[in-house]
């Protein structure tokens, strides 16, 4: 792995680090829990779509696993992995039939995060209850599955190609 | 190519996006009809749950508060008048005061810090609970 690589991870990862924290800065307003805007999406999105498959796969991999360690604990690590890996996978399959942009691509990458969340809450608190909450987050994964896909769109479009060479 | 291409994403993320919006309004739609026709209070049962085992029940129609503790941290709980509410919390988020009242069957408040959750069920449902698990 070259060093311009391991660098332009360690950038991505810091990146997103930081947008997770200033995530938590957003006062909760949200009264549902899991409700987010998904700005660390942001660089996930970026690597897909200038880097590449393995790169994105990687650095959320990392992402998830390092926000969890700072700012989270044990329960949230599982929360995080079940809707990041859900999502990420569902954007990179969506990516890689080349038959959908970047706004669908973001947004079924947002409800997918939630439904993963879901998912992983039904088996920790053991009831099915919490799938009425898939109403709520359904429209916010929407929401901010639009608001993410377009600034990715806007952020990766004006990115120097010699960033990621 | 580029332009035919992308002019072909454009048509595809419409309908991703109109699927996605029309699973979302049958979501709400399914909700709403949950909802209607729905069981008095009389008939309602608070469930607290700790980490997937039920732990209390109580009446929707008794009005009561009620602490309660784990290793994970306290809520007090209040019900009054046919709904329930989490009043105080010493959670960090305090996500579960924050979600209000509930008093319909399906709804709940959840303190994830804690693995708290507190659910109406209709007194039948809860019954059918106890023997599938």
């Amino acid at each position: 792995m070259g060093a311009r690589r391991v660098a332009r991870y360690g950038l991505l990862i810091a990146l997103a680090m930081v947008l997770s924290y200033a995530e938590t800065l957003i006062p909760a307003f949200f009264a549902v829990p899991g409700m987010k805007l998904g700005l660390t999406n942001l660089v996930v999105m970026i690597a897909l779509y200038r880097m590449g498959s393995r790169d994105a796969i990687i650095i959320n991999l990392l992402r998830i696993v390092l926000v969890s360690m700072t700012f989270g604990n044990g329960f949230s690590l599982l929360y995080s992995l079940a809707g990041g890996l859900l999502s990420g996978a569902v954007m990179l399959l969506l990516k890689r039939t080349g038959r959908f942009g970047m706004m669908a691509v973001s947004v079924a990458g947002g409800i997918a995060h939630n439904v993963g969340q879901i998912l992983m809450a039904m088996l920790l608190l053991g009831t099915k209850q919490i799938a009425y909450y898939l109403l709520v987050l359904w429209w916010s994964g929407l929401a901010a599955g639009l608001v993410i896909g377009l600034v990715s769109y806007e952020i990766t479009k004006r990115l120097p190609d010699s960033l990621f060479q | 190519m580029g332009e035919r291409q992308g002019t072909k994403r454009r048509k595809n993320d419409l309908i991703l996006l109109t699927v996605v919006v029309l699973a979302g309004l049958a979501l709400t739609a399914a909700y709403y009809a949950s909802r209607m026709g729905g069981a008095d209070a009389a008939e309602l049962t608070v469930v607290v749950r700790q980490d997937g085992e039920v732990t209390a029940t109580y009446p929707l129609a008794q009005d009561g508060s009620y602490t309660i503790v784990s290793e994970d941290g306290v809520n007090d709980l209040v019900i009054e008048d046919g709904a329930a509410w989490i009043e105080d919390a010493d959670c960090p988020d305090q996500l579960c005061v924050k979600q209000g009242k509930i008093r319909y069957a399906g709804d709940s408040l959840i303190c994830l810090p804690h693995s708290l959750v507190v659910e109406i069920t209709g007194s039948d449902e809860l019954a059918l609970d106890g023997v599938t698990k």
